[in-house]
């Protein structure tokens, strides 16, 4: 099959020198994206950077955007990116500088591993051989411990995009497996760093680009919501962001329905003053385009629904078996 | 066609011209609403980030309702189609965990049973009613109309529970809908990507510089407006678009359309009655050139 190709092509050191280069390779049926670069690289073109090493995504190393998502070029066939008439669109990953065409500098994401402290920490007594662990306890956190550091969700995080503090997803998976691994006794101090931290676990949007790239299926964001959830449960000062979860499930709980007017001013806290005069105009806009009837601002007002005490006895239910289980 | 309609907390509450133009667009194009009045909030993915089972139960006693008036379930937001797609995924494949979560539904007399058909508008548009059959009952073309498509991230992530092996034309319905109104439909690059209003309350800053972000670079590509599955990304692009605008110190005034609104425009129908006017961003340009190009 006639594969074809269109690469980004730039010199890190000169920021202007970015542009495309169109090939065409013919490849056997089932070559993958990283073959046909190789190809690419080995007979038509020998300057084109790109890294690899295993070639059967276990190293991490061959992560680009192809069609605009990031991926692992060697787990990735080919003819599954074919574009129709378009040739298929190859880029380095996003997020981080580029060296050369499609090697990144991936220290952008080492630098926030480094964040999370991501090793062991334990103040104990040393064991005789080694640390015993119970299997069942590992399952939890054997998910994180595959990931291969291929930087495929620091490149799409849509919030890295517009923060570059944001401690990300990868790392954050990573602080979940030593968050979660009963060997580290310093839990409770690393909870409260993920929480209050400048870009920490409050900061992500939810967004699931970082589930939907992973080549390794680790969905980092799905980690970032147990971290949240333990921060929650260990009654760790969690600011806004936890306010944000309490204020939205008791509006819930009081009426059934989400009260959006309610939800800002208990979030950010009520006498936070400075901030909700940041928010004013914002209610006055919504106010005036009729948006925010005035009976729905006054929280007398709103009506739960019919089956409310169903709702509540949900909420009960949940919150007792939390409590059961704490015990 | 008959659903029964969950409209959402938002679309009862800020959004009350989302509500409004879905029960007279859907009334137009002989879709059938049977609204869950008694329904609850799905936790829009905030409860279930600290209490993931009681979020689970609350999505539950909604889809038994469904059930018990015997009818497939309708929503008009993006992040509803999300939450109750991933809860229904856990619900469907884990029998004991099912039969536990409905325990607390027998009380009220309900049961969920795996396999309800959950689906946005913009879903049952492409698949229930057809864009042929749409494209029929359009009666004003909005012609010269273009659109920058924007559809909210948990219509289209994580693709795994959304039916995109069976569907997998669903990340570009939109795009396909904007085409069968007459409209043209703007490529730009945060269409897919996120509006930012879960992080609104704790980091203002990226959440508005993401929203403004996308707006610039679609009126960039000439958009005249976007428009939106889901109302949760309205509340950011469009009721706190001069804020965003401040923030990346940038002109936007980009009107942002509900869907309901833009098919309810193409059937002939009322702007007013589509409650065009309870908008921040004023959406009269919209308005203007949707007649203008009838009249020409
Ligand atoms: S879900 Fe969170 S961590 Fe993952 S890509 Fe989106 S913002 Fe980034
Ligand atoms: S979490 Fe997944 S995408 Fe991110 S670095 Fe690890 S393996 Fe790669
Ligand atoms: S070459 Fe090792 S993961 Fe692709």
């Amino acid at each position: 099959m006639d594969v074809r190709l269109k690469v980004k092509r730039q010199d890190g050191t000169q920021p202007d020198s970015s542009h495309y280069d169109e090939y065409t390779v013919e490849m056997p049926e089932g070559a993958t994206m990283l073959d046909a670069l190789l190809q690419v690289r080995d007979y038509e073109d020998g300057g084109l950077a790109l890294r690899y090493s295993c070639r059967s995504s276990i190293c991490g190393s061959c992560a680009m955007r192809v069609n605009g998502r990031a991926r692992l070029a060697c787990k990735t066939k080919a003819s599954d990116m074919a574009n129709g008439d378009e040739p298929i669109l190859v880029e380095p990953l996003g997020n981080m500088p580029v060296i050369k065409d499609l090697v990144t500098d991936m220290e952008v994401h080492w630098d926030k591993v480094r964040r999370i402290t991501p090793w062991l920490e334990n103040s104990g007594p040393e064991p005789e051989r080694e640390h015993i662990v119970m299997h069942e306890t590992m399952v939890d956190v054997s998910n994180a411990l595959s990931c291969i550091q291929c930087g495929a969700c620091v490149s799409d995080c849509t919030v890295l995009e517009v923060d570059k503090h944001f401690i990300g997803p990868a790392a954050f998976a990573k602080a979940y497996r030593f968050v979660g691994d009963p060997r580290d006794d310093t839990t409770m101090d690393r909870l409260k760093a993920l929480s209050s931290a400048k870009g920490g676990i409050w900061d992500c949007t939810r967004c699931n680009i970082c589930v939907e790239v992973c080549p390794k299926d680790i969905r980092p964001m799905d980690r970032i919501m147990q971290l949240r959830e333990q921060v929650v449960n260990a009654g760790v000062e969690g600011g806004i962001g936890a306010r944000h979860g309490t204020a939205f499930a008791g509006s819930v709980r009081r009426t059934g329905r989400l009260d959006e007017v309610r939800l800002l001013p208990e979030s950010v806290g009520m006498f936070n003053a400075p901030r909700l005069l940041k928010e004013l105009p914002g209610a006055f806009r919504m106010m005036r385009a009729g948006k925010l009837p005035w009976k729905d601002t006054l929280p007398l007002f709103s009506k739960p629904i019919a089956g409310i005490a169903h709702v509540r006895r949900l909420f009960d239910n949940a919150r007792s078996e939390k409590k059961e289980a704490k015990r | 066609m008959r659903y029964a309609f969950w409209p959402g907390c938002v679309s009862k509450g800020a959004c009350p011209e989302l509500y409004e133009s879905m029960i007279l667009t859907s009334a137009k194009l002989g879709i059938e609403l049977e609204e869950l009045y008694d329904g609850n909030c799905t936790g829009a993915g905030v409860i279930s980030e600290h209490e993931p089972e009681l979020a689970d139960a609350l999505n539950a006693r909604n889809f038994a309702m469904a059930q018990k008036m015997g009818l497939d379930l309708i929503n008009i937001c993006s992040t509803c189609q999300g939450v109750q797609s991933l809860v229904q995924e856990k619900l469907d494949r884990d029998e004991e965990y099912r039969a536990k979560i409905n325990a607390q539904l027998a009380e009220e007399g309900l049961e969920y049973k795996p396999g309800l058909v959950i689906k946005n508008f913009m879903w049952v548009l492409a698949e229930d009613l057809g864009l042929d059959k749409l494209k029929e009952q359009v009666v004003r073309p909005l012609t010269g109309l273009r659109c920058g498509p924007f559809y909210g991230c948990y219509i289209l992530r994580p693709s795994r529970i959304l039916g995109m092996e069976e569907h997998p034309e669903r990340d570009d319905y939109l795009e396909q809908i904007i085409a069968a109104v007459g409209a043209e439909a703007v490529e730009y690059e945060g269409k897919d990507k996120c509006c930012g209003f879960p992080i609104l309350t704790n980091n203002r800053k990226n959440s508005l510089t993401q929203t403004g972000t996308h707006i610039h670079e679609a009126k960039n590509q000439g958009a005249d407006c976007l428009v939106t599955p889901c109302p949760l990304c309205h509340l950011n692009l469009d009721a706190q678009q001069p804020s965003a605008a401040e923030v990346i110190e940038r002109e936007l005034n980009v009107p942002i359309i509900h869907l309901p609104q833009l098919i309810g425009l193409a059937l002939g129908i009322d702007p007013d009655k589509l409650r065009m006017n309870r908008h921040v961003i004023g959406t009269q340009a919209v308005i203007d050139k949707v007649l203008a190009a009838v009249e020409a």
